[in-house]
């Protein structure tokens, strides 16, 4: 039985990458290398206003003046920020007007990745911002949008077209000074996605960026800027992919989230990163910052994650509760299997009164995987009646993995509630007993029981993503249970 | 600024200064591990919050005074040591007191009791069981980046040693009293050794009082020896004025088949810290800490635990609870880690806190390092006021809303106390507790110092 168990397991947690293709697409590259001449170089490529190049330039001096963070519970080796490409662009024709003016060699790429470019009637509910390395190559559905009153564009169109907004929002959630990797963005991103929701409206499709690495050598460095004004609301979707390479190659990310009076944000995410392959070699090192801010009264912001890939993860999407009445929450799903490590959680930090945080986070650890939960759950002086629950629970397959929690809680309010459990174990041999007993084989029991143990999670994801992200659970942990 | 380059200058011109001193009114085997010690403690430091373990704590306060470094006691200091009575009635225990940090009956003071099990001053031990305390002295500390623990081996010069051979068990606890007494700031470092053998059983009270109005700072480290198939408790009692330190580092190593439990129960103290390392070692132990702090005024309370599951099949349970009032803030940061080794560990960890004013403030960090897969770990925390429901339950039964906030404050703050061993101090306790919450201060309105 125990040894069954073993072997089932072992077949399970032996899935393949399937996005690990690489597109045969002409390249515009700059030399390897970082330094305050290639920062220039960028923002040249991208043709900015001065105001951006300040920025990135205030930011590079300040991050040579930082060291790498050494606290996250990960065995990091070293980076070499000289052997990086900090920018590589697919050669396309300035700005396609049309999809015809795309690349077909890009459209069939996201086409085997299931990200249709074009704006088929079947498949309505999604806008998507196609970026692929370091610039976004194709938005959809930005006049039907547009209509509305809803931007949805790349970030450097952003910079362009609308700079009072991007001048206003930009970093004043994560500010250029904020962390290694924050700051490092802040100086070389090169593209992403950039959303206004105007006063009372309600986005009537999801909105999507999905993000696609292919040039070797890069760094992936995007930024993504998502506000949303009074009385308003939006569902917001990520994914990404990479091919299969034996090299370790950076994504380092910064998403800021601002939410006005009554406005509510979802937002979503399906990381799976390349991983590297069964003896740890290669993969995605994601070191990602995420943040909201409860800007105005009753307004919401919520995280749902799906953590699949990448060889290190490094993530904390975090929420400022600032408003009063404000809402925050963070659901997540982390799975590590052969040599993946996860360093991953949130920040609920509670400004005004009657703020509510919910955190329900779920590792999953298989093979040598390492898998922590950290998070942080603040409640400040004046934080009048607020309320945390937060529930991390691990499941750990097989005996070589590790599966760590290290919360934080700091009440400084004698009203506030907050709780926190966890629990970490194993698979029961008396659960696994019971399904074999009603006719289920202990693979299936096994995928029933880690599907269940998700589901929490995974429910809170909008239903494409949910069928998507059930089946990425499939890939990385099972072959053949459903 | 930062306050520590000169603490720790001062501290070094004691060392070097009074190196003559402590080599002379110390135990060889305590001299020979100083000088690495010392220069571990000036390679760590005096710990800041930027160190994981005192995140929450600041020592600023506590080491800012002009603490007469080196204390060497002189035989009229005991005299008033010797008027002190513990006032927990029908309290039995076998009883010593201890003088900040010194064994009174000086060289002589090694005694068996009855039972066979020996209890005395370190000095005197290394003279009676050498080879015993070589074997143990110096050998469980840990305390990763603490230099605190290498502070107190550079520097300490005797405290309590207690031994229980195999096969031997007293049974009545053995209460040590640790009286802080003096007309200057003392900075006290005493350094004990518990070793109870295969077989053995030990019960240990400790209390600490401090009777003159000075500043004190106690940075105390014990270790303890727990063999197979023994037995071994520990009861903390702390309660001393505003103006004393306490820090504490225990550190508890286990063989297979053996059963230990620490309490802390801390009910006044300006700055108190307990470390408790509970190091399971061999397979089928169990370990059990448990710590209950009532804090008001400025205080802070600290209290750091690691349970160390390195054997299979060991079970630990850790419990805290605390009750913060007034500007007091409370600090509590506990971590379970189970090796790769460690197949069929159980356990569990809680952290329960009250705050019942504005200015108070809690700050928790229960951590769970899992390596191991056979595993049933678990932890909770929580931080909030009284549940209303409860109260309403009670209200709705005719009782007042004064009287049935202390029925649920006492009665969560009896889950701790229950846990206590020794009957006649459970009551005492539950008693103290129970005065405390009330707001007739338990240990302010009879102390004649009147310290704040």
């Amino acid at each position: 039985m125990e040894n069954d168990q073993d072997k089932v397991l072992d077949e399970l947690t032996s899935g393949e990458y399937k996005y690990g293709f690489v597109t045969d697409i002409e390249t515009d590259v700059i030399p390897k290398g970082l330094s305050e001449d290639v920062v220039r170089l960028i923002s040249a490529k991208k043709e900015e206003p001065e105001w951006m190049l300040e920025f990135r330039l205030k930011a590079f001096r300040h991050w040579q003046t930082m060291k790498m963070p050494a606290w996250a519970h990960l065995k990091i080796p070293e980076i070499n920020y000289q052997d990086i490409i900090f920018y590589a662009a697919p050669m396309q024709k300035p700005a396609p007007g049309s999809l015809s003016d795309v690349d077909p060699e890009l459209l069939k790429t996201f086409d085997k990745l299931g990200i249709p470019l074009g704006e088929q009637k079947r498949l309505t509910g999604v806008a998507v911002d196609a970026v692929m390395d370091s610039i976004s190559v194709k938005t959809t559905f930005r006049e039907s949008l547009a209509e509305l009153g809803i931007i949805f564009c790349s970030f450097s169109e952003a910079v362009r077209e609308h700079p009072s907004l991007v001048q206003k929002y930009l970093a004043s959630v994560v500010p250029y000074t904020d962390n290694f990797f924050a700051t490092l963005n802040s100086a070389v991103f090169s593209d992403g996605s950039f959303c206004y929701i105007p006063k009372g409206v309600r986005c009537p499709m999801e909105l999507s960026t999905y993000f696609r690495i292919n040039a070797s050598n890069t760094g992936q460095f995007e930024r993504t800027l998502l506000i949303a004004d009074e009385e308003s609301y939006v569902s917001y979707l990520e994914g990404c992919t990479a091919p299969m390479r034996d090299e370790n190659q950076l994504h380092a990310a910064v998403v800021e989230i601002i939410t006005e009076r009554g406005a509510e944000v979802k937002y979503s995410t399906v990381q799976n990163w390349y991983p590297g392959d069964k003896e740890g070699k290669g993969g995605i090192f994601n070191f990602v910052t995420k943040r909201g801010i409860c800007k105005g009264d009753d307004s919401k912001i919520s995280w749902t994650q799906v953590e699949t890939g990448s060889a290190i993860t490094w993530k904390y999407p975090s929420c400022i509760l600032r408003g009063n009445n404000s809402v925050g929450e963070f659901y997540s799903v982390a799975v590590t299997n052969n040599y993946q490590q996860a360093d991953t959680g949130t920040k609920m930090i509670h400004i005004g009164r009657n703020t509510k945080s919910t955190i329900v986070s779920k590792g999953i650890s298989a093979g040598f995987g390492q898998n922590s939960y950290r998070g942080l759950v603040k409640v400040l002086g004046k934080a009048e009646g607020a309320r945390n629950y937060s529930q991390c629970d691990s499941l750990l397959l097989g005996d070589k993995c590790g599966a760590h929690t290290f919360p934080y809680i700091e009440v400084d309010n004698p009203s506030a509630i907050v709780e926190h459990e966890a629990t970490t174990s194993r698979i029961g041999e008396d659960q696994i007993f019971y399904c074999n007993q009603r006719g289920i084989s202990t693979e299936d029991a096994i995928g029933l029981i880690v599907n269940g143990y998700a589901r929490e999670v995974i429910n809170k994801l909008p239903m494409e993503f949910a069928v998507e992200a059930q089946k990425l659970l499939q890939i990385s942990l099972e072959g053949s249970v459903g | 600024m930062d306050y520590r380059p000169e603490v720790i200058n001062k501290l070094s011109e004691i060392y070097s200064g009074s190196h003559g001193t402590f080599l002379k009114n110390s135990p060889e085997i305590f001299n020979r591990h100083r000088e690495t010690a010392y220069k571990e403690f000036l390679r760590l430091g005096i710990p800041d919050r930027k160190n994981e373990a005192y995140k929450y704590t600041n020592l600023e306060k506590s080491f800012g005074y002009p603490y007469q470094v080196y204390y060497s006691p002189v035989p009229q200091d005991f005299r008033e040591a010797e008027k002190f009575h513990c006032e927990v009635e029908d309290l039995d225990v076998w009883n010593m007191v201890l003088l900040n940090g010194f064994f009174p009956r000086g060289e002589e003071g090694l005694v068996m009791l009855p039972g066979g099990i020996w209890v005395g001053s370190m000095k005197a031990a290394a003279k009676q069981f050498p080879g015993l305390v070589e074997k143990h002295y110096n050998k469980y500390v840990q305390g990763e980046n603490d230099g605190l623990v290498p502070l107190n081996t550079a520097m300490a010069s005797d405290g309590l040693f207690l031994y229980a051979p195999k096969n031997t068990a007293y049974t009545k606890p053995i209460q040590i009293v640790n009286l802080l007494h003096s007309d200057q700031d003392i900075f006290a470092q005493d350094r004990n050794l518990v070793v109870v053998e295969d077989r053995a059983q030990l019960s240990l009270l400790v209390c600490d009082h401090a009777i003159s109005p000075q500043h004190f700072l106690t940075n105390t480290v014990t270790e303890v020896y727990v063999g197979q198939n023994s037995r071994f408790e520990i009861i903390r009692v702390q309660n001393q004025h505003n103006n004393s330190g306490k820090i504490t580092h225990t550190f508890i190593h286990q063989e297979r088949d053996s059963y230990a439990s620490s309490n802390n129960i801390t009910l006044h103290g300006g700055l108190v810290r307990n470390a408790t390392w509970h190091m399971l070692n061999g397979e089928n132990s169990e370990t059990h800490s448990y710590g209950l702090y009532l804090a008001d005024k400025q205080q802070h309370i600290a209290n750091f635990v690691k349970v160390d599951h390195a054997a299979p099949n060991c079970n630990s349970t850790q419990l805290f609870k605390g009750v913060l009032d007034e500007n007091s803030s409370g600090a509590f940061n506990g971590r379970i880690m189970v090796h790769k080794i460690a197949q069929g560990t159980n356990a569990y960890q809680s952290n329960n806190n009250i705050l019942l004013s504005d200015a108070a403030r809690m700050d928790t960090k229960p951590q769970l390092e899992i390596y191991a897969d056979d595993v049933k770990c678990s932890h909770g925390a929580t931080v909030g006021q009284l549940d209303n429901n409860a109260l309403f339950y009670l209200r709705s039964r005719g009782i007042d809303a004064r009287e049935a906030k202390l029925m649920l404050m006492f009665g969560f703050a009896h889950d701790v106390i229950k846990n206590i061993p020794i009957e006649a101090l459970r009551e005492r306790i539950d008693n103290l507790v129970q005065k405390r919450l009330r707001g007739e201060l338990s240990r302010c309105a009879s102390c004649a110092i009147q310290c704040n």
